[in-house]
């Protein structure tokens, strides 16, 4: 099987949806000519034409607006924020729109568009160029959210995304593009949205996470194996909805649950995790519930000692792993 | 007589009277919100009051088969001219499972059917523009011979959506019309404290595209300008903003009291202006409604909004679990 790094997975996804299907365009920043700044959307111009992969202007509302207008008129476009960052001006066609006209139109019309926005720290790109920014979607019932790790996940969620008849923002972590590889397969696939996956089975403790955080607690629970822990990783994938299920089962399992998010830990997903542990695993649980986020502070600084400071990595997961398998 | 307007225009004293017809009947349908609001009967009322001949005159010059629109919440006179009907309408006022719009699922003035080529609409003001402009792009990557049709006050020609949307319209030349139905008070803030420029057509300019101010009490004139404006865009000539200036003769809505912000004598001195009179008197005056031709579409008029509402106040509500569908397929 081909070993693809985590953008090429991106990329092939858009090449063959678009090959498969017409209705589907791309609009967005610097996506034609120049193939986007990250590169996601390379060959995609010369492919399939300046009207299927269009320039727009700066605008990233209207990047959005016209997406869901064109959707709702039949197309199945993928739009790209440049930067997860940059997707604020867009929020209220995103949430008062994308997110409601299924809803509010009851079930006439509806918004099949993917908006695709890479996010995340780690490569310099201090306040607003690393945000992690799914916290401000994820109580919009109406949106779905998806977060993978894995290459081979991104191909499959992200042709999910653009089947799917709903809106789907599909995040993907800027680091990791090019950072993380795994093997491909040329066939078509898709993985459903709302499905977490265990991708390391364990019984002393569970970490959950989701995004470049998954590929730490693996790192972390390699290490850990040397020392006799066990450790059962869960990658949410879709943060918005959640995997309920798999989440209860996840925390039962092993009754001490580690959840990790590079983002703020105010506010998070990782708190709404919690909150359904919570609920329902209160007899299965053999310690309190922790969290590994970024600091709440606004935002990732420049200077890299505090960009690292801010960062979580696998020797900070390692450490939060080993602490609560000891507890 | 007077000299004969529309027939220049290529329209038949069918066309007229129906377009009158039409505006009436907006105005018609808004006067019984307002009575069943203040009985207490419905919760909330929002105007077409004094903008019909802008909303019936534009709507009459697209094309109900192949265009979209994307109308603001006071355009009665736009969706009943694109096949909504009073019964409809009062089923929105009720908030009855039974609204097209949205099943008794928003406000009334939040219009929408797919069956009608109206895009759904929210309540943060001027998103539906840039519906608008997207639906115009999947119109032309699918080969359709169409435009759209977004409507939107002056003071919402201020939000980023409308310029974000005016300017992407402008720069892919797509088949856009936009019409600001200019009726002089966002709330209670008048145009002099909305705009630096004379006219909101002024912004035309800027964003590449044909500009252009008419009298919104006129639907002759409103007509006119907008089948120019789907004929330079079915050109591929691009978008055009046009501006209607008309009044608005009700409070914002049935939670205001204009009485605060406006003098009295100003809104009877725009009355006088009114479009559906004007409009009424041309027709006399051209010898195309006649008395007996009047009272019969009053008539009618009449009897249509008496039962829709009888029908409308009795339909039954959606149960209301079913309020937690539709948030995604089902």
């Amino acid at each position: 099987m081909p070993v693809r790094s985590y953008i090429e997975a991106v990329t092939l996804a858009l090449h063959e949806e678009m090959q498969r299907d017409d209705k589907i365009f791309i609009l967005g920043e610097d996506v034609g000519v120049r193939g986007g700044v990250f590169r996601a959307t390379t060959g995609l111009y010369e492919k399939f034409g300046e009207a299927r992969v269009i320039d727009t202007p700066l605008t990233e509302s209207a990047i959005a607006g016209v997406g869901i207008g064109a959707a709702m008129y039949g197309m199945r476009p993928v739009a790209e924020m440049q930067f997860a960052d940059f997707i604020l001006p867009a929020v209220n066609q995103i949430v008062s729109e994308a997110a409601k006209i299924r809803y509010r139109s009851n079930n006439d019309w509806t918004v099949p568009i993917t908006i695709r926005a890479p996010y995340g720290g780690g490569v310099h790109g201090a306040l607003y160029h690393s945000q992690s920014i799914e916290a401000i979607f994820a109580s919009q019932p109406g949106l779905k959210i998806v977060m993978p790790s894995t290459p081979y996940d991104v191909k499959g969620l992200l042709k999910a995304a653009i089947r799917s008849d709903d809106p789907v923002l599909f995040f993907e972590h800027k680091r990791a593009y090019r950072l993380i590889k795994g093997e491909v397969p040329d066939e078509d696939y898709t993985v459903p949205i709302g499905k977490a996956e265990v991708k390391r089975e364990g019984e002393d403790v569970t970490v959950m996470t989701y995004g470049l955080a998954v590929h730490f607690a693996l790192q972390a629970a390699e290490k850990l194996a040397e020392e006799g822990i066990s450790a059962h990783i869960l990658d949410l994938r879709t943060v918005y909805p959640l995997d309920k299920e798999a989440i209860i089962e996840a925390a039962a399992k092993t009754g001490k649950v580690l959840l990790v998010t590079e983002d703020n830990k105010e506010g998070g997903i990782i708190g709404e995790v919690a909150a359904i542990i919570a609920e329902h695993c209160f007899f299965d649980l053999d310690a309190p519930i922790q969290r590994l986020a970024g600091p709440d502070i606004p935002a990732m600084p420049y200077a890299p000692p505090l960009e690292k400071f801010f960062m979580i990595n696998p020797e900070k997961v390692e450490h939060a792993m080993r602490e609560l398998a000891e507890f | 007589m007077s000299e004969n307007r529309h027939q220049a225009l290529g329209l038949t004293d069918e066309d007229v009277l129906n377009m009158y017809e039409t505006m009436l009947l907006a105005r018609k349908v808004d006067e019984r919100m307002w009575k069943l609001n203040r009985a207490g009967k419905i919760p909330f009322v929002i105007s077409c009051q004094g903008q019909e001949a802008a909303q019936v005159g534009a709507a009459y010059a697209l094309n109900r088969e192949k265009d979209v629109v994307a109308p603001y919440y006071r355009d009665i006179g736009v969706v009943l001219t694109f096949g909504m009907t009073a019964q409809d309408l009062m089923l929105s006022g009720f908030a009855k499972a039974e609204d097209p719009n949205s099943g008794g699922r928003q406000m009334p003035g939040h219009f929408g059917s797919k069956a009608l080529r109206i895009l759904t609409q929210s309540s943060p003001v001027t998103t539906q523009v840039a519906h608008a402009v997207g639906a115009a792009l999947a119109g032309r990557l699918k080969g359709e011979e169409m435009v759209t049709f977004t409507t939107f006050g002056e003071g919402s020609s201020n939000q980023g959506d409308f310029h974000e949307s005016a300017n992407f319209a402008g720069v892919h030349k797509l088949p856009v019309i936009f019409m600001c139905e200019n009726n002089q008070y966002a709330i209670s803030v008048p145009v002099q404290k909305q705009l630096a420029c004379e006219r909101v057509s002024d912004r035309a300019i800027g964003y590449g595209m044909f500009g252009e101010t008419v009298d919104g009490n006129d639907p002759l004139a409103v007509y006119a300008a907008i089948k120019k404006a789907r004929e330079r865009a079915i050109r591929g000539e691009g978008p055009s903003l046009i501006e209607t200036i008309s009044y608005r003769l009700t409070p914002h809505s049935s939670d205001d009291d204009d009485r605060s912000y406006r003098a009295a004598d100003e809104v009877e001195e725009a009355k006088k202006r009114d479009g559906v009179f004007t409009f009424a008197s041309y027709l006399e005056s051209v010898g195309v409604l006649t008395e007996g031709k009047s009272s019969e579409i009053v008539e009618r008029c009449e009897k249509c909004v008496d039962e829709a509402t009888e029908y409308a106040e009795a339909a039954p509500y959606a149960e209301p679990e079913s309020a937690l569908h539709y948030v995604y397929e089902e």
